[in-house]
């Protein structure tokens, strides 16, 4: 077994570390996501110039990574500066058009910072239920009919071309039936755009007529759609873990700064049992993550029993490192001018995306009953 | 033991209850339901209804216009106007400020002050905290200088909850150095108003502006705003925390809290059904629920015998730790309820006049920012932390 990284990897992670820690500070991380679209365009671009969106993918598709180690280097390094960009709207949107085949041109504008995409998949009542699918699609022709409303889409403020999934066959929530589709965001799609809680910028999209063209096999959508999901997950937790660092690292280090009773706070024992569990969940957390991002290429059913069981430990440890990094801080913590409160709200929010502590749990139950 | 209500707490139940039906106005509850921002002349139209009624003061003596109830009483209007959806008093001057000067005031503030906070000429604000005196509140540095018949005071408060709105403050100064540092510190009124006072919001995580930084520069304050004796403030802000009990326990907003929860995961579908039947929700609602009726029934007996005269000790520390622990749970598993759309947030739509469709439904938008705003419950009015200390202390003796 070889845990460490390798040399291009480390390259990846030293190159993208150095210039978010030079361009990327809290207060410019505030202003990029109050811009329209809730993210830097200038900075999107800087990104691809220094391929870091190039690192999610695989060659096949134009990348040069896309393995589950070069998605935890990338995310854990946006996830220590809260990064707004959509690199995870991208990561899943792309890894359906990579695996369904045939959008080469559009993966290199997508990979060359051009052309901004996201998956349109939540709907109003699918909660976080994947194969949940109510949204429908009738061919007509040569090109395919859409209707449906989708919820909370991550990165769908921005981006101009949707990968949709809809029900072609099937009940309501049957894995079999679900198709994707490429739909441009213009005709046909009507968008509500806003701001999400902690920052990024999402959309209630609604598609009347839109017009879609079918991506890989028609009802067979659910695998590329489990794909993305598990790469979205390695991702989102790795954020998470990079967040849940810094967190961490704020919290220690104001304990040492802050006096209390004539000794920094962090002498008394109270807190330092906490901390020290904080660091043992870090650990924890960390190991996760990589037996996710570990198995992301592997079997169905080991993927996914890693996948879950780590989206489950990053609603849970989330917490607890969220809530400790609040109190630890007293005041400070509760404050917008302060840093340590805007990674809380990024931990905890990650727990609304791509299934929650419990949906993995329980999802963890049934893949083990699989087996 | 017997556990029931009486007759007569049962009908003052409901005559809490109709009054609440005919006085509360729907906008209000509305507003307070959806948790929606409200506005200083909401708080005053909710105090001033209460006023009229007599039911503001529920915790002073009748003789200077309080309800004079039982303890059982206050439980049962708590629990009815958190279940109507009525605002919270703001507690500063009704609860935290009135004691000290029912105990320890001069006749002439008491005369003054107390009437202008029942009919809400005066809104006060606490001005304890600094920068530097957090938990260690006896470290606190704002001075107060005795020049002839005024006090000069210097110096800055900080977390002032609401200090924005108030007209004037109860502040904790330094007039001694010498000794034991809490030996030094008198309570001292201040106006608001008063030249050399500046007012500087703080916004918390939740974009809200709740409290304030407060500084002094030079303002001068009559020596007659001082309460009872100089040197002795700290002996008066420890008696208002031991006997301050009512409330603290959190009562009657984790019932509302949970009520809403209820309701929330009964709309809430997970795979068709209801949340509220998927075991794994199921089982978190009813492990809060289970705590609230322990604590319920803790936090009366703890009234009920404060009632008869049981002396002050550590009780109001542990209703303070476990009241918290199970709002702030509360808060939680809303969010947790919500799914995907606890992430979706407009400020806008926190105004009264919004009137743009919700993004998912309506009582989703401020879920999310309460859970993080109840963050402070823990870390305000002693933090967990030293309320455990203060436990062990008094209560281990070790
Ligand atoms: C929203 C909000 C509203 C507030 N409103 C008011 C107000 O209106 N008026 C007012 O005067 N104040 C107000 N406060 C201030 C509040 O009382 C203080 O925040 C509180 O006393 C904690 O102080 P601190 O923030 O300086 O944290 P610190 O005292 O620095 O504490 C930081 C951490 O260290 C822990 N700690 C400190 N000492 C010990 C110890 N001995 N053992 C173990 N752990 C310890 C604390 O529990 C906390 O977790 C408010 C605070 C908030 C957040």
């Amino acid at each position: 077994m070889d845990f460490a990284l390798n040399d291009d990897r480390r390259m990846l992670a030293e190159t993208l570390e150095r210039f978010l820690s030079d361009n990327y500070d809290i207060e410019k991380r505030h202003g990029f996501a109050m811009m329209d679209d809730g993210f830097s365009k200038q900075m999107w671009e800087k990104f691809a110039e220094l391929g870091i969106i190039g690192a999610l993918f695989d060659e096949k598709a134009g990348g040069f990574g896309g393995e589950g180690a070069d998605l935890m280097v990338v995310f854990e390094a946006l996830g220590r500066h809260l990064v707004v960009e959509p690199f995870l709207p991208t990561l899943m949107a792309g890894t359906i058009l990579a695996g369904a085949g045939g959008q080469e041109a559009l993966l290199e504008q997508v990979i060359n910072g051009e052309t901004a995409i996201a998956l349109a998949h939540g709907e109003p009542s699918s909660r976080y239920e994947l194969a949940s699918v109510s949204s429908i699609a009738e061919q007509s022709g040569k090109e395919w009919i859409i209707n449906g409303d989708k919820s909370v889409v991550l990165g769908g403020s921005a981006a101009t071309q949707l990968v949709v999934s809809a029900r072609t066959t099937g009940e309501a929530d049957s894995e079999n039936g679900i198709s994707l589709f490429l739909v441009e965001a213009t005709n046909g799609v009507t968008k509500r755009n806003y701001s999400t809680i902690n920052g990024y910028g999402a959309a209630e999209i609604k598609l009347e007529n839109a017009s879609g063209i079918l991506l890989g096999e028609v009802d067979q959508g659910y695998k590329l759609l489990e794909r993305a999901y598990a790469a979205g997950i390695v991702a989102i937790s790795a954020e998470a873990l990079g967040a849940m660092h810094v967190a961490t690292d704020l919290t220690v280090e104001y304990t040492r700064q802050r006096k209390q009773f004539g000794i920094p706070i962090g002498k008394f024992q109270a807190l330092q049992h906490r901390m020290a569990d904080m660091l043992i969940e870090l650990e924890q957390m960390r190991s996760s993550v990589m037996n996710a991002a570990g198995n992301l290429d592997k079997d169905r059913l080991d993927r996914e029993k890693e996948i879950s069981a780590c989206k489950h430990l990053v609603g849970t440890i989330g917490r607890q490192v969220a809530e400790e990094a609040i109190q630890i801080h007293g005041g400070m913590g509760m404050t917008w001018e302060y840093a340590v409160g805007h990674f809380a709200k990024h931990i905890i929010m990650i727990d609304h995306v791509l299934g929650d502590t419990d949906h993995h749990l329980e999802r963890y139950i049934a893949l083990g009953r699989n087996t | 033991m017997d556990l029931a209500y009486t007759d007569d707490e049962k009908s003052f139940r409901n005559t809490v209850r109709e009054f609440l039906k005919e006085k509360l106005s729907s906008r209000l509850a509305t507003k307070v339901k959806l948790g929606k921002r409200l506005t200083k002349q909401d708080m005053e139209e909710w105090h001033a209804t209460l006023n009229e009624k007599g039911w503001l003061a529920v915790n002073w003596p009748e003789e200077y216009g309080g309800t004079g109830w039982s303890a059982v009483q206050k439980h049962i209007f708590d629990e009815e106007c958190w279940a109507a959806g009525a605002p919270r008093t703001v507690p500063f001057g009704l609860n935290m400020l009135a004691p000290v000067l029912m105990k320890f005031g001069s006749d002439e503030q008491k005369a003054h002050y107390l009437p202008r906070i029942l009919d809400g000429t005066d809104w006060w604000c606490q001005g304890y905290s600094e920068p530097g005196a957090g938990s260690d509140l006896a470290s606190l540095r704002t001075s107060a200088v005795r020049e002839g018949d005024h006090y000069v005071v210097n110096g800055q408060k900080t977390w002032t909850t609401l200090g924005q709105h108030a007209d004037w403050i109860f502040c904790l100064v330094r007039t001694s150095s010498e000794g034991k540092r809490q030996e030094g510190i008198s309570f001292l009124l201040i106006d608001m108003n008063a030249p050399g006072v500046t007012v500087r919001p703080i916004i918390l995580i939740d974009g809200e502006h709740e409290v304030n930084e407060i500084f002094f520069d030079n303002v001068k304050v009559p020596v007659g705003n001082l309460v009872g004796e100089e040197n002795k403030g700290w002996t008066y802000a420890k008696y208002l925390l031991t006997h301050e009990r009512t409330g603290t326990a959190n009562i009657g907003n984790s019932n509302a809290a949970l009520e809403k929860l209820k309701a929330i995961a009964l709309e809430q579908k997970k795979s068709g059904k209801p949340l509220s039947e998927d075991p794994y929700f199921a089982a978190r609602m009813a492990k809060v629920e289970i705590d609230l009726k322990a604590l319920k029934t803790t936090n009366l007996r703890i009234l009920v015998d404060a009632d008869n005269g049981a002396a002050a000790g550590p009780e109001s520390s542990m209703l303070k730790v476990k009241g918290t622990i199970i709002r702030q749970e509360l808060n939680d598993l809303a969010r947790r309820a919500l799914g995907p759309y606890a992430l979706p947030f407009s400020s806008e739509a926190m105004e009264e006049g919004y009137n743009e469709e919700p993004i998912g439904p309506d009582y989703a938008n401020a879920v999310a920012a309460k859970y993080f705003n109840n963050r402070k419950m823990s870390i305000y009015a002693g933090s967990n932390e030293i309320q455990r200390e203060i436990i062990t202390k008094t209560k281990l003796g070790l």
